[in-house]
This record gives structure tokens, C-alpha cells and sequence, in this order.
């Protein structure tokens, strides 16, 4: 029993671990007033550059690194064409959502072989050092060797970005910014800089959360490693309210409801086909969007293009 | 007229110019916004800046405050000569600007707006809220606006709201402080308030300019006028020595009426009629609670009253765009409660909105196509369903010319690029092009400037005068007295009073609309 907690706890995890570094982008670049839909895409080509380089390279940590900083540079794409050339924010993100998963797939059939699929990956390192995690062996504490460092850095991000937000003077002008541009910009505070940053942060944030999926849920990539993780991750942020704590609490419950498919779907006497048990977690998304999604604070100036002068 | 040499440079020596704008000229495309201006404020005095709405007055001030940047002209503060390229050169140069429309972030505190962009920090960049609330509550004592430092905005008063537009510019060190159209929203005990606490700031040695057409505003408490009309600096006068009469020739440029002539009432019978009507939001919250009044031909019936006390709800009910709880809305007899608009309109009712921009127009329709919005279904204009190009142009073009719409050719013109008072015209004609028996116009001259605004009143007037009814609903006091002949009083959703104007004075109807006097029942 105690077995089959923690290994549910390890799997909820698990899966709650992509969804929080991508949501948590979102978070930041919403706050600000860009919407961000291409996070899906940003996912998938970090997946794919993690996966990549650390099976190039042999270190995960320098794949997990180096898909943050692709996740930028991509998403950067999407910061010049609604911040500076103030284009639609749902079809900037689209593209995205469509070139990100486009160079990944055509990259990894270039570099593998016309494979689809990378090699495995080597996963991130667990928290725990070596010495101690042969302690845990035969004990019920075996499988927290299973949590990963990157696990434990999502959740640090949880609260950098909660006391980035919510402390200091930059949270207050990137609130400001995402509700009332003009109040920023007649107060000598650069809303492009302010948007820019944050649209950036989102994007090394997607990276990473894309990197988890290739190198310590799936171990290696493939054209639906991300399956609409981004999309779910988006959800969560509107289910958490925009606010980091909020965001870890809905992205823990989703991740919950994809550990609950593995296990049912695992065993031998499922009681529901396993395609339909599958569907539970993006069926559990649609509800909460459906129950929610009126009542939420959200950032009044998200999408909006701000025009000097205006408000 | 008056000669331009009376500058205020000649004014008494011991004062310092504060801020001194020569040769501004700017242009937005082909429009040239302001030519030449020259524009002189002393400080410790109070300055307004008066002109019709277009005339430059604002385009000015956000040259003075960084949001935008003039072709050609120097800036001098104190003396010096300044290049305000942004306005945090302007804040560093002690220039502080209340904008019209807040620069508030609605969800944040009062501290937290006040600090937006001058945070007082720790370490790492934290916000010390503490110190920050200690300094705004000391800014707070020191010059007698008190406020609540951990209120957020959006549970505050308009009024309360430009206390914290304020603040935040003397938390700034702000000793020039700009206010664009500061009253525009304001209730009148507001006002009274802001008045006070703008002479008592000039008192401390700031300088203030305010941009405004409001003139007895400008008689009340203002020392000097600069009249700017179409982009060109008129004149800068002493206020004392002239009167509302001749500032507003001045900034129109010809003769102006500013109280409306109306021969005496002649009512007929009641046309319209509205009883125990209750209305409620889309909160549920009950916003019109058992309203009754009648309105009789030859007559315009006013309604007072600070904003928000259910005028909305009342119209929307009326014209059916809401839906009503109870009661019974009659035209000639017939009721309309919860029936559809085309029912309504088609019984004879016509309606001024609001908001022009947002109900009354739409924006990047032409002007003709905005005329013909509610007759597109006339067979004149439309064959099974195909729209007669020629017979539009010439209904439009007859409506065009016969109020006088400028430009003289803009049948074709987005309505946008008219100026309000122009796109008011339009709203106008295609009402009244539809004779209607009942004319309800709600706030018919917000945002427009006294040529405007004389214009409005006289059409009312006419409706009037032609037997027809007119129902007023404004929240400018002084519209409802200069032309209601009935005034009657809505607080809290309530018909707190039905007066005829002639016997009553502004202090009572004050009264009234603030929830004072004894609650007669209408009847």
C-alpha cells in the first residue's frame, strides 16, 4: 500500500513536471499582456533539442540547459511579431505551434536517418547523490530515487517566479503592464522592454518543460513526445489563475490524472478500454476550461497590442 | 478684439516663469495640430488652457509631458532650456500629468499605483510596501489629501481615483502639475473638492495647469487663460477680467449663447409613460426600483442624477435592450415592456446613446451607411434586398447639408474621422430624420465643446417646440437646468423627485441626487 503511494506520488510528479515549467511560462507571459499558445511548439523543439544534444554530448544537463536557450530564441519570433509589429497573437502562436514541431521533426529525420525518433536520452539526475539513494535500496524509499533534480528545479521556479511577482519592483510592472499598459508607459517604465523579457522568459521555461518530457518521461523524442502538453499547460495556468502557487496546485492535479491512466491503463483488469482511460486527463482540461473559465482574474490586457497613446 | 500683446509677461516681476513652450508646432500627417504656439505659465498660479475639443490643447500638454515630440519649438523649465524626449524626462524635470482617462492599474492598491515605476526597494529589487505606505501617508497629511493607502483602485470613487493621479505626481516631486479635463468625470461635490485642493496646492508654490472648456470651472478658481483655437495660440488672458461670455466667443471665434432660449412651454397630452418599472443588473443587483414618470408633447422631461444610480438600466429597459422585472413602459398607450427594439422604434421613439462610439455609430462605417442603419429595411432605400446606392447618397447628402455636418463631402468618409461633435450630428440626423414622436437622448453633449453643445440644446429645443416630447437624461446638472422644463431626480433607482425646472435651483436638485432631502413618491 505504502509501496503503491509513493510510486503515485513518483508518477504524479513525474508528469506534473513538464506541465509546471510550461505553464509557469505562460504565467509570466500572460501576466504581461502577450498570449502565449505557442507554448505547445516551444515544448516539442525542446524535447527535441534536449533530446539531441544529450545523446551527442552524453549530458543530460547540458541537453535540458541548451533546450531553455533554443526555447528563447524561438519564442522570440513570437515576442517581435505581437510586441513590435503588434500582429494577432493567436496566429503568432499558431505559427509557432506549427514551425516549432516542423524544424524538430525535419532535424531529427536529418541527423538520425530518417528516423523519427531520437536514441534514448540519458535521463536528468535524480536529487539524491548515489551514496545516499543506495541507502534506500530494498527500502519502501527506493522509488524516491525516482524524483528528478529538474523536478525540484520546477518547483524552486514556483517560487522565484511567485516572489519575482509578487515582491519586487519587477513583478509590479510586469502586473501593471499586462493589466494597463498606458499606467506603465506614462510612468517612464518601457512597456516593449517589460513584454519582451517576460515573453522570453516564457519561452526558456517552455524549453525546459519540453526538455523534461524527451529526457525523463518518454527518454527519447518523437514527433507526439509532447502530445499537447503545451495546450494542457495552458489550462493549468487559467485553472491556477495565473498566479505561480496556483498554477503548481492544477498542474500537480493534472499530472495526478495522467499518473491515475498509467496505473489503471497498466493493469490486466481495466475496467474501461484503455484508449478512453487515456483520454482522461485532456477530458479533465475541457472540464475544468468549461467551469472555470468565466470567473478568473484574467490580465485585462492579455493579447492586446499596446499603441503609444492609447488606453 | 483683443490685442495679443496683454502676455503675461508683463505680468508682476517677482514671479518666476515656470514653464515656457516657444514656436511649438506639430503635425500628425497631413494635420497640423499646433502652429507656432507660444505658451507661458508662472509659477504658483493656476493656468488653464482652454479651447474646443480638436483645438490642440491636449497635443500641447503631451509635448510638455514627453508623449509626443514637436517638429519644431523649444522648451524652457525655469528658465532652462529642456529636451523632453519621454515623459521620464519629464518626470525628472518635476513635470507631473493627470490624464483623463486614469493611469491606474485597476486591480492594484493605492501604493502600489503611486509607486508603479519609482518603487522604493530593500534588497534585490523587493518592494518595501512599508516605507512606501509611510511616505505616501505623510505626502497624504502634507497636502491635505487624505486617502487610504492599501485600497484598491477599482473599490474607489472617480474622485478618490484622481486623489491618487495626484499623489502619484507629487510622490514624483512633481512642482508643475498638468490636469487634462480633470472635472470631465467628476460629480459636482467632487468637483467643489478638487477645486479646493488645486488653489491650496498653487498656495504651496506649484505650478497647475488644467485643460479644460468648462468655463465657469475657469472662472472659479483659475488665475490665467491661454485660449487656443484650431492649433494656434489665441491669447493669454487674466481670468478676472472677463467674462464666461467672452472667453467662450473667444475660444469659439464668434458670438456664442450659452444659456438655450426656449419660448414658454406649451405641454400637450402625456405620450409616454413609465410605471413602477423595476430593472436589474446583470449581476442582479436592483438597479431601477420602481420608477414611475410621464412625459407629455411640447416638453423635455430631465433626468438628474450622479452616475450609477440606474440611468443605464432605466434607458436599456426602455428601449428594450434589457429586460425588465415589472412595472409598465406605455408609448401612446401601447406597452412596450420586454418587446423587441424594432417594436420600439417603430412606435415612435428615437434615442441619442450614450455613447456615441460604442451604441451610436459604427465607427468604420461611412457616414451614409451610419444614417441609413435604421432604414436599410425601407423599400426606398432597398430592392429585395439590394441597396440603392443612388437614393442613400441623396438622403444622406440632404441630411448633410441640412445640419451643416462637416466636411460639407463626407457622405463617403468613415464616420471616425469626423470630430465628436460631428459624428453627434450624425447620431442627431438619423434620429430625428425618422419624426419622432418621443426623442430620448442620454448625456447628447458629453465630450462635445460649447459650439457643439448650443447646437445640441437648440435641436432639443425644437423637438420641443414642434409639440413632440423630448426625455433628457444627463448628468451634467447644468444641461438639465438650462433646458428641462420637468426635472425629476433619480437616486439609488428611485424617482426621488419630479420638479419643474423653473421653481427649483441646483442646490436643491444637489440635494436630491446625493440621497438629501424627503423622499417625495413621484405622483
Amino acid at each position: 500500500m505504502m509501496n503503491n503511494m509513493i510510486l503515485a506520488l513518483m508518477g504524479t510528479l513525474m508528469y506534473a513536471t513538464p506541465l509546471l515549467f510550461a505553464a509557469l511560462g505562460g504565467v509570466v507571459s500572460e501576466l504581461s499582456g502577450v498570449m502565449n499558445i505557442g507554448i505547445e511548439g516551444v515544448m516539442t523543439f525542446g524535447a527535441f533539442v534536449a533530446a539531441t544534444v544529450s545523446f551527442f554530448s552524453g549530458s543530460s544537463i547540458l541537453g535540458f540547459a541548451l533546450a531553455g536557450v533554443c526555447g528563447g530564441v524561438l519564442i522570440l519570433l513570437h515576442a517581435i511579431t505581437s510586441i513590435s509589429l503588434r500582429a494577432d497573437q493567436t496566429i503568432s502562436g499558431t505559427a509557432i505551434n506549427f514551425l516549432g514541431p516542423g524544424i524538430s521533426v525535419l532535424l531529427t529525420k536529418k541527423l538520425f536517418d530518417g528516423s523519427a525518433f531520437s536514441p534514448p536520452a540519458t535521463k536528468l539526475p535524480s536529487i539524491f547523490p548515489q551514496a545516499l539513494a543506495n541507502r534506500f535500496h530494498g527500502t519502501v524509499f527506493e522509488a524516491l530515487n525516482g524524483i528528478s533534480s529538474a523536478t525540484l528545479f520546477a518547483f524552486f521556479c514556483v517560487f522565484l517566479l511567485w516572489f519575482v511577482l509578487y515582491k519586487t519592483k519587477w513583478g509590479l510592472r510586469i502586473r501593471a503592464t499586462g493589466e494597463y499598459p498606458a499606467a506603465v508607459d506614462t510612468m517612464g517604465v518601457s512597456v516593449t522592454t517589460v513584454r519582451y523579457c517576460c515573453v522570453l522568459a516564457s519561452g526558456v521555461l517552455a524549453g525546459f518543460g519540453g526538455a523534461f518530457m524527451s529526457l525523463s518521461v518518454t527518454s527519447s523524442f518523437s514527433p507526439v513526445t509532447v502530445c499537447g502538453h503545451g495546450f494542457i499547460a495552458l489550462a493549468a495556468m487559467i485553472f491556477g489563475n495565473w498566479k505561480p502557487h496556483g498554477t503548481m496546485l492544477s498542474c500537480l492535479l493534472l499530472g495526478f490524472a495522467m499518473e491515475c491512466t498509467t496505473l489503471w491503463g497498466g493493469s490486466n483488469n481495466a475496467w474501461l478500454p484503455v484508449p478512453i482511460m487515456e483520454m482522461f486527463p485532456y477530458l479533465l482540461t475541457i472540464v475544468i476550461l468549461i467551469l472555470f473559465v468565466g470567473e478568473l482574474a484574467t490580465p485585462k490586457a492579455n493579447g492586446i497590442p499596446y499603441v503609444k497613446g492609447s488606453h | 478684439m483683443i490685442e495679443k500683446e496683454e502676455q503675461i509677461l508683463t505680468a508682476p516681476e517677482e514671479k518666476i516663469i515656470a514653464v515656457s513652450m516657444v514656436g511649438i508646432q506639430k503635425s500628425f500627417g497631413n494635420h497640423l495640430a499646433l502652429k507656432n504656439v507660444d505658451f507661458n505659465v508662472m509659477q504658483g498660479t493656476i493656468h488653464a488652457l482652454l479651447g474646443e475639443n480638436g483645438a490642440g490643447k491636449s497635443t500641447l500638454m503631451n509635448i510638455l509631458y514627453g508623449l509626443h515630440k514637436q517638429d519644431t519649438g523649444s522648451i524652457f523649465i525655469n528658465g532652462e532650456p529642456v529636451a523632453i524626449k519621454n515623459p521620464k524626462v519629464a518626470i525628472e524635470h518635476r513635470i507631473g500629468m493627470v490624464h483623463q482617462h486614469f493611469m491606474l492599474v485597476p486591480t492594484f492598491t493605492v501604493a502600489q499605483n503611486i509607486m508603479l515605476g519609482s518603487e522604493l526597494t530593500k534588497w534585490l529589487g523587493v518592494v518595501d510596501f512599508k516605507r512606501a505606505n509611510r511616505e505616501i501617508l505623510k505626502l497624504s497629511c502634507d497636502y491635505g489629501l487624505a486617502i487610504d493607502t492599501r485600497k484598491k483602485i477599482e473599490d474607489m470613487s472617480v474622485g478618490m481615483q484622481q486623489r491618487v493621479e495626484i499623489l502619484k505626481a507629487l510622490y514624483r516631486g512633481a512642482e508643475i502639475l498638468i490636469l487634462d479635463e480633470p472635472t470631465a468625470v467628476l460629480t459636482l461635490q467632487e468637483v467643489d473638492e478638487l477645486m479646493k485642493i488645486l488653489r491650496s496646492l498653487a498656495d504651496a508654490g506649484k505650478t497647475i495647469i488644467v485643460i479644460t472648456h468648462k468655463l465657469n470651472e475657469i472662472k472659479q478658481v483659475c488665475d490665467y487663460c491661454t485660449i487656443i483655437r484650431r492649433g494656434e495660440n489665441i491669447l493669454t488672458v487674466q481670468v478676472d477680467a472677463y467674462s464666461e461670455q467672452q472667453l467662450a466667443s473667444m475660444m469659439v471665434g464668434r458670438d456664442i449663447a450659452l444659456t438655450s432660449e426656449k419660448k414658454p412651454i406649451n405641454p400637450k397630452d402625456t405620450i409616454f409613460e413609465v410605471r413602477d418599472l423595476v430593472v436589474d443588473d446583470d449581476r442582479g443587483i436592483r438597479k431601477v426600483d420602481g420608477a414611475s414618470f410621464e412625459v407629455r408633447g411640447g416638453e423635455i422631461f430631465g433626468i438628474a442624477g450622479v452616475d450609477g444610480n440606474g440611468q443605464q438600466e432605466l434607458v436599456e429597459a426602455i428601449t428594450c435592450l434589457r429586460k425588465s422585472k415589472s412595472g409598465s413602459v406605455k408609448m401612446h398607450g401601447k406597452e412596450l415592456q420586454n418587446t423587441t427594439i424594432l417594436n420600439v422604434i417603430e412606435s415612435g421613439i428615437a434615442i441619442i446613446p450614450e455613447d456615441r462610439q460604442r451604441s451610436g455609430l459604427v465607427m468604420k462605417f461611412s457616414v451614409e451607411e451610419n444614417m441609413l442603419l435604421k432604414r436599410y429595411k425601407n423599400p426606398a432605400f432597398s430592392n429585395k434586398g439590394k441597396l440603392q446606392k443612388n437614393k442613400i447618397s441623396r438622403f444622406a447628402n440632404s441630411l448633410i447639408e441640412k445640419l451643416d455636418i462637416r466636411p460639407p463631402n463626407c457622405a463617403q468618409l468613415p464616420v471616425k474621422k469626423l470630430s465628436g461633435g460631428n459624428q453627434q450630428k450624425v447620431v442627431i440626423a438619423r434620429e430625428m430624420s425618422s419624426n419622432p414622436d418621443l426623442l430620448i437622448a442620454v448625456q447628447p453633449t458629453r465630450g462635445l465643446d460649447v459650439g457643439a453643445i448650443e447646437y445640441v440644446h437648440k435641436e432639443l429645443i425644437r423637438q420641443r417646440d414642434s409639440g413632440k416630447a423630448v426625455l433628457l437624461i444627463s448628468l451634467e446638472l447644468n444641461e438639465i437646468m438650462g433646458v428641462a422644463d420637468k426635472t425629476a431626480v433619480i437616486y439609488n433607482g428611485k424617482i426621488a423627485k419630479i420638479l419643474n425646472t423653473k421653481e427649483t435651483n441646483e442646490e436643491e436638485i444637489g440635494m436630491l441626487m446625493t440621497g438629501g432631502g424627503n423622499f417625495a413618491c413621484a405622483d
